[in-house]
């Protein structure tokens, strides 16, 4: 990565985190979303605690879901403000745009799990997640790139739309089957009440993933924010 | 005698179309560099598709387009930070300051924050250059635009009714500061008839997107003139 590209990614990013900061458009409703769902599974279960694949699922569809919230409004103070006018007449290309943004909503997914994973800690999983923490931030990282790229990319394929409150679901929800799948079996070892080992290949299937999902972002992100 | 100047901006049977909608048809000519492009037009009569084609932000339908020397939209790379834009609403962020904004643009173009400091301090913004532009006035917000579009110096530009929602002050302030200058090439898109009669070199009439007067013609279009077309 050249040093420009390099600048003008950190300068993109740095706008969307004081955007975030200033307005608070999406990162509260996500936490609150994230909690509320917590709280919901609690009583729809009726069960205390829950514990391995059972808490996997309940945890990776709690996480997707409120992820839905920054990615549907990535790209909207952008386009709705004409700031993405500007960003191109600076020259830069669709992918810095698109991979800025993915860092962008890394940022926010790492904002949101730090609340989401001590109160899933704390209020369902039953086993301690200290003995896991480190596997667990690893399936969390790889996961976190899949969503942001796959993210990335719907939030600017529905931007322009009136109705992107609903594309970017229905872009995003089939496209991430896989990465529910791999991130769900990874963990579901480590929420066990006798902790299992975390397996190399569903590692592999999120790195395998993110791999392809940033070769597609790369090859359309031109596309994507040229009008 | 010298030579003409090189030719900025080449239009040739440009169109552009929105769904069945004609919003451009078949527009064609030369501004050389440093002069002025006049475009005047009613509301909805393409103006704006005009200035975001030559500015690179929209493609064309049909025709091409030829601006400082790159095809457009395949050579777009190529006028990095050389355009500046200032459409009819503000593009800016309103959450950011208008100081945020201009740095932002510097950033992006690869230059010194100073850079975005010295174009809002030739708009006189003052202490409102470090308020959230959302709680800046229509003025004061044009006033930042024009500071952000301006910062890299750039060759060309791209002046959607910049003057509009402007008090006389502070619309003699941004003439003087999107003004003619030596090497600097500008599109204007005006409803005001008098600056363009006086300002451009060329003046190009659009009623439902098509063009009525493409250049002066060896004799300058007086206000007067573009009414009648306008009628």
């Amino acid at each position: 990565m050249t040093a420009r590209l390099r600048d003008q990614l950190r300068a993109l990013v740095a706008k969307d985190v004081r955007l975030e900061l200033r307005s608070a458009e999406a990162l509260p409703a996500a936490l609150l979303f994230a909690l509320s769902a917590i709280v919901v599974i609690h009583f729809a279960f009726q069960r205390d605690t829950l514990a391995g694949p059972l808490a996997a699922g309940a945890f990776w569809v709690t996480l997707l879901f409120a992820a839905f919230l920054p990615v549907t409004r990535a790209f909207v103070v952008d386009s709705e403000q004409g700031g993405i006018d500007a960003v191109r007449l600076a020259g830069v290309d669709g992918t810095t745009v698109v991979a800025a943004k993915a860092a962008s909503l890394v940022l926010a997914l790492v904002a949101v799990e730090t609340v989401l994973v001590p109160a899933f800690a704390l209020l369902l999983l039953g086993p301690s997640l200290w003995p896991v923490l480190v596997p667990l931030l690893a399936v969390l990282a790889l996961a976190n790139v899949g969503i942001a790229v796959v993210g990335a990319v719907a939030a600017a394929l529905a931007a322009l739309s009136r109705l992107r409150e609903l594309i970017v679901p229905i872009l995003m929800l089939p496209l991430s089957v896989p990465l529910v799948i791999g991130a769900a079996e990874a963990t579901a070892p480590l929420f066990s009440q006798t902790p299992g080992d975390l397996e190399l290949r569903w590692l592999l299937l999120l790195g395998l993933y993110d791999v392809l999902f940033v070769a597609v972002a790369v090859g359309v992100a031109d596309h994507l924010i040229d009008e | 005698m010298s030579a003409p100047a090189p030719v900025a901006i080449a239009l040739e049977r440009v169109g552009r179309t929105f769904g069945d909608v004609v919003a451009l048809h078949d527009v064609t000519l030369e501004v050389r560099v440093g002069q002025t492009l006049c475009v005047v037009g009613r509301n909805g009569a393409g103006k704006t598709t005009l200035a975001r084609i030559v500015a690179g932000l929209l493609r064309p339908s049909q025709g091409r387009v030829r601006v400082l020397g790159a095809q457009l939209p395949a050579e777009r790379h190529a006028l990095r930070g050389r355009i500046g834009y200032v459409g009819h609403d503000a593009a800016l962020y309103r959450a950011l300051t208008a100081r945020e904004n201009a740095r932002l643009r510097a950033r992006l173009l690869g230059l010194p924050d100073a850079s975005a400091d010295r174009a809002l301090a030739a708009a006189e913004l003052g202490r409102h250059a470090d308020r959230p532009v959302r709680e800046l006035s229509r003025g004061l917000r044009q006033r930042a635009a024009v500071a952000c579009a301006l910062v890299g110096d750039p060759e060309l530009l791209v002046l959607d009714e910049p003057f509009a929602s402007l008090d006389r002050a502070a619309s003699e302030l941004v003439a003087g500061l999107v003004g003619p200058r030596e090497g600097r090439t500008r599109l204007l898109v005006t409803h005001d008839l008098e600056r363009a009669a006086r300002e451009g070199n060329v003046v190009l009439v659009l009623a439902d997107g098509r063009a009525h007067i493409a250049d002066r013609a060896g004799r300058a279009p007086s206000a007067a003139d573009l009414a009648e077309v306008l009628q």
